[in-house]
């Protein structure tokens, strides 16, 4: 009788401590890999084609491209913020992330000078689980939709997964964030039912309705985050 | 009796088209041949390690809790491979997703380990190990072989076919059934064999 716990309790102790020396052993390693598949998808948004680029040529391509930059809340530069110093909070319902600084809430951001777009970290909920990615504007007039990514999702494949897709990002490319001078954001239908010369609104994915309808309320929400630094800079 | 261990999982008992288990991964990760080569040393790398353990513990192990002994035994193997494929390639287990994780709830892992590695000394249950796993990969292989090539028109990422050609219904779920049913019969029709 006494056995079967000493075996069971052994055996747990054993598996245990062998992942967690494993999962240590190769954090390094994952971080690396998520944080480069940040700096991937950020390029993605604005256009540059990363299919074919050594890991150096990516890392080489961001330096040359993109430029952090904080904000307050009040859509000013906060120049000596850096994103590494904010500690991010999830909103476990929403799936919002909050940027804090101390008690202080930023706003982080990427700017891009030679693709003249402005990068935002966008998140949220989809159906199953919390999506993370980045949403691109023109730098100038802050309404055409230069592109978005997902870098993480838990969704279906096959279904919420298409988030990640070409087909399904390109066709955001072109749209505009406000109509008739209002941050409306990008509306995400049914499948097969956006106006193609509306461009306010684009396709949503087969089968995964409720995916699309998080995608579009993240994007509404974290976009108006910012609206104020659009305002100041238009 | 060894070789037999080895060879009859490859073709005449095939854990897939046979004794059809381990179909919920087998219509999932065949859309691109790479990542069905990722899942087949995924699972016969558990599969067979798994077998071992568990044939090294089997006279250790009480037989009330033996199903949990090998879970344990199965998801720490499989944590420890999805890991490594995290932190190797990262994008191909971006592609895998949910699906190495769930080689926990394969059922030719926990079936061999039960019915197989329970009773049986660690050579032979490491070929048995061997044999399923790499039987579960042919199937897998070939049916992502027809997949990739009818539906991507690549091979591994190579461009065999224009892509005008190429049908969207390999991609899906119903594309793999189809392959699947193909081979299926295309095996019965060859071996005569009949279900009771």
């Amino acid at each position: 009788m006494r056995n079967k716990y000493i075996f069971i309790l052994s055996l747990t102790f054993v598996c245990s401590l062998l992942l967690a020396l494993f999962s240590e052993g190769l954090k390094p390693k994952t971080i690396f890999n998520k944080e480069l598949d940040k700096k991937k998808n950020i390029l993605e948004t604005i256009g540059i084609n990363i299919a074919m680029m050594s890991n150096d040529e990516i890392l080489s391509s961001f330096n040359e491209n993109i430029n952090e930059i904080t904000l307050d809340l009040n859509g000013n530069k906060a120049h000596d913020m850096q994103h590494s110093q904010l500690v991010a909070f999830e909103n476990n319902i929403t799936g919002e992330l909050k940027y804090m600084y101390g008690n202080i809430e930023y706003l982080p951001a990427f700017i891009s000078e030679p693709k003249n777009a402005l990068i935002i970290p966008i998140s949220g909920k989809g159906l199953w689980s919390s999506l993370y990615g980045y949403f691109a504007v023109d730098l100038t007039n802050f309404n055409t939709v230069k592109g978005i990514t997902f870098y993480q999702h838990g969704e279906t494949p096959g279904l919420g997964a298409e988030i990640t897709k070409d087909w399904f990002k390109s066709s955001f490319v072109g749209k505009e964030i406000y109509s008739n001078n209002v941050l409306n954001s990008i509306r995400v239908t049914k499948a097969g039912n956006a106006d193609k010369n509306n461009l306010n609104e684009v396709d949503g994915i087969s089968g995964a309705t409720i995916t699309g309808r998080g995608v579009e309320t993240l994007l509404k929400r974290d976009l108006n985050r910012y609206e104020v630094f659009f305002r100041k800079n238009k | 009796m060894n070789k037999q261990l080895f060879t009859d999982p490859l073709v005449d008992n095939n854990p897939i088209t046979r004794q059809v288990l381990g179909i919920c991964s087998a219509l999932a990760v065949t859309v691109k041949l790479e990542q069905a080569l990722v899942m087949t040393l995924a699972l016969t790398f558990v599969l067979t390690m798994s077998n071992v353990i568990v044939s090294l513990l089997r006279k250790y192990i009480p037989s009330s809790i033996r199903i949990i002994v090998q879970l344990t035994v199965i998801s720490t193997l499989v944590t420890l491979i999805d890991k490594t494929i995290a932190a190797y390639m990262y994008d191909l287990s971006k592609e895998l997703s949910v699906f190495i994780a769930l080689i926990v709830t394969n059922c030719i892992v926990m079936g061999r380990a039960d019915a197989f590695a329970m009773q049986n000394n660690v050579k032979n249950s490491f070929f048995d190990g061997l044999g399923n796993g790499l039987g579960y990969g042919i199937i897998l292989i070939l049916v992502a072989f027809f997949r990739e090539l009818f539906g991507f028109g690549t091979l591994l990422g190579y461009i065999i076919i224009p892509e005008e050609y190429n049908n969207g219904l390999m991609l899906l779920a119903p594309g793999a059934f189809i392959i699947l049913g193909l081979i299926i019969w295309a095996q019965r029709s060859l071996t005569t064999f009949v279900e009771e």
